[in-house]
């Protein structure tokens, strides 16, 4: 089947989900993101790349992280950014998503950063832009509905390689809202891809999807097991509706059995790194001695955020 | 271009001795304590040849001039780009920039921007093994070794061999 991310010679021309692209792609992203961190450590840290070009943020839900790393690394690429606050522009007064691409198209717009609470928005983008002939736009999907957010994929993947080097030895547990996370979802295809031999989801029977194994995941609900000899735990996000969502007791509950602390991290490699996407909530799903602590890696994962996107857009531009 | 030599065929010359005759046209300079930049990959082998060859006690500096190209909207971003490594001060540094063939500036050209965004150098000079001439910008070596021409799709290409020894292929589109 065709893959609407690549062009006819099988390059990058959107990047919408990490699942179906091939390995070569993945690293090569990760290869660029390493020398784009060289950038950010330098006097001037731009690069002439996108020079000329505009790069449209369409956020149709809330996001500062994401927003703001997207918006920085178009910056350091030299193109002009545009933020779109969609809660105010038309789509709040009627219009429809692709008039609202047709408008800013004619505004010579030359790559959309799209994230849509809607599964599959980047996708209807895209197709719609090939069905007028603008292969000149691209689209990169910063998250949509609970499909997709490769871009936090591919971080992610950047901060295991940067902290494991090698990807064929790990065990790596994602551990908490599997069935609610896009994030989940990307990793697991990257980590997957990227030949990373043992996948474990680590979460309550409510949280996680049917369809596991059917991904070459191992599934625990006890914590402790799951974690046991782990080098890398990947912590994601409770959100707070899912509280009321009945498909939790309390936040109290999930702290005890899910939340990670200095004990049940113990459990995992002495050298084992803990990730997490943000927004963290602390006595949640992760103690602020973890979040804190020497095997945390948060704060770089945001760091390598930025050159992986540099990476991603500078690639589809160019293609 | 007609006052450069032909290129007739194979043998080619020797890129090691090369190397050395390279080495002894900047050992003048050395009272100003030059900083060589090698652009990737064969400049930045030619560079640590440098190196050892002039006792140079510093770092040479590696360049990958893939963000800086002016033809990115041609031909997109270069699959295997490496990270710049500039592991000294640019901000007032006499830099000798190295590559294998100078053939049309371009790419000396964004290795100069590139450079300029790490601070303002003294000076930068530029040393190559092979001048193929047909040049699109104003830009000259300071330091060559070899003028040579050549036919229309015939490329010059430095190689290193799994001893370490640099050696010129002749390549025909």
């Amino acid at each position: 089947m065709h893959n609407p991310q690549l062009n006819k010679d099988g390059e990058l021309i959107h990047l919408m989900s990490i699942e179906g692209l091939p390995q070569r792609i993945l690293t090569q992203i990760l290869d660029t993101a390493q020398s784009f961190m060289e950038v950010s450590a330098r006097e001037v840290k731009k690069v002439p790349l996108l020079r000329g070009k505009s790069v449209f943020n369409l956020f149709f839900e809330n996001s500062t992280r994401t927003r703001t790393t997207f918006e920085i690394a178009a910056k350091r690429l030299s193109a002009d950014v545009i933020n779109l606050d969609i809660n105010k522009s038309s789509t709040a007064k009627g219009e429809t998503l692709l008039d609202t691409i047709d408008n800013l198209c004619a505004m010579h717009a030359n790559l959309f950063v799209v994230r849509h609470a809607s599964s599959g928005a980047p996708y209807l983008i895209a197709e719609h832009l090939q069905r007028i002939g603008r292969d000149d736009v691209h689209v990169v999907n910063a998250g949509d509905g609970r499909h997709a957010h490769p871009t936090q994929g591919l971080l992610d993947m950047y901060t295991i390689r940067h902290y494991k080097k090698d990807f064929s030895q790990l065990r790596v547990a994602i551990v908490g809202d599997i069935l609610h996370s896009r994030v989940a979802r990307s990793d697991i295809h990257a980590l997957t891809t990227l030949g990373v031999p043992e996948v474990r989801a680590i979460g309550p029977e409510t949280l996680l999807p049917k369809y596991m194994d059917k991904l070459g995941v191992q599934v625990f609900h006890n914590m402790e097991e799951g974690l046991q000899d782990c080098d890398v735990v990947i912590m994601l996000r409770l959100q707070n509706e899912r509280m009321t969502g009945a498909l939790l007791p309390s936040a109290g509950e999930y702290f005890r059995h899910y939340g990670l602390t200095p004990q049940k991290l113990a459990r995992a490699k002495p050298d084992a790194i803990v990730m997490h996407p943000g927004p963290m909530n602390r006595g949640v799903e992760i103690h602020s001695a973890v979040a804190d602590g020497p095997q945390a890696v948060i704060l770089p994962q945001v760091t390598f955020g930025i050159a992986v996107r540099m990476a991603v857009m500078s690639i589809v531009a160019g293609n | 271009m007609s006052q450069l030599p032909k290129l007739i065929n194979e043998p080619l010359p020797d890129a090691e001795a090369q190397c050395r005759q390279l080495a002894e046209l900047i050992r003048p300079q050395l009272h100003h304590n030059p900083a060589l930049v090698g652009i990737f990959s064969g400049g930045a082998w030619i560079a640590e040849r440098l190196k050892e060859l002039l006792d140079l006690p510093e770092e040479v500096g590696m360049i990958d001039v893939s963000f800086y190209r002016d033809d990115f909207a041609e031909k997109g971003l270069h699959p295997q780009c490496r990270p710049t490594l500039i592991p000294f001060d640019v901000e007032g540094r006499h830099l000798i920039l190295v590559d294998d063939v100078l053939y049309t500036g371009r790419t000396t050209r964004a290795a100069i921007n590139e450079l300029f965004d790490y601070g303002r150098p003294a000076s930068v000079g530029m040393a190559v093994l092979a001048d193929r001439g047909e040049r699109e910008l104003p830009i000259a070596a300071t330091y060559c070794v070899w003028e040579v021409a050549l036919t229309d799709g015939q490329n010059l290409v430095l190689g290193r061999k799994d001893d370490g020894q640099l050696a010129w292929r002749l390549e025909h589109a």
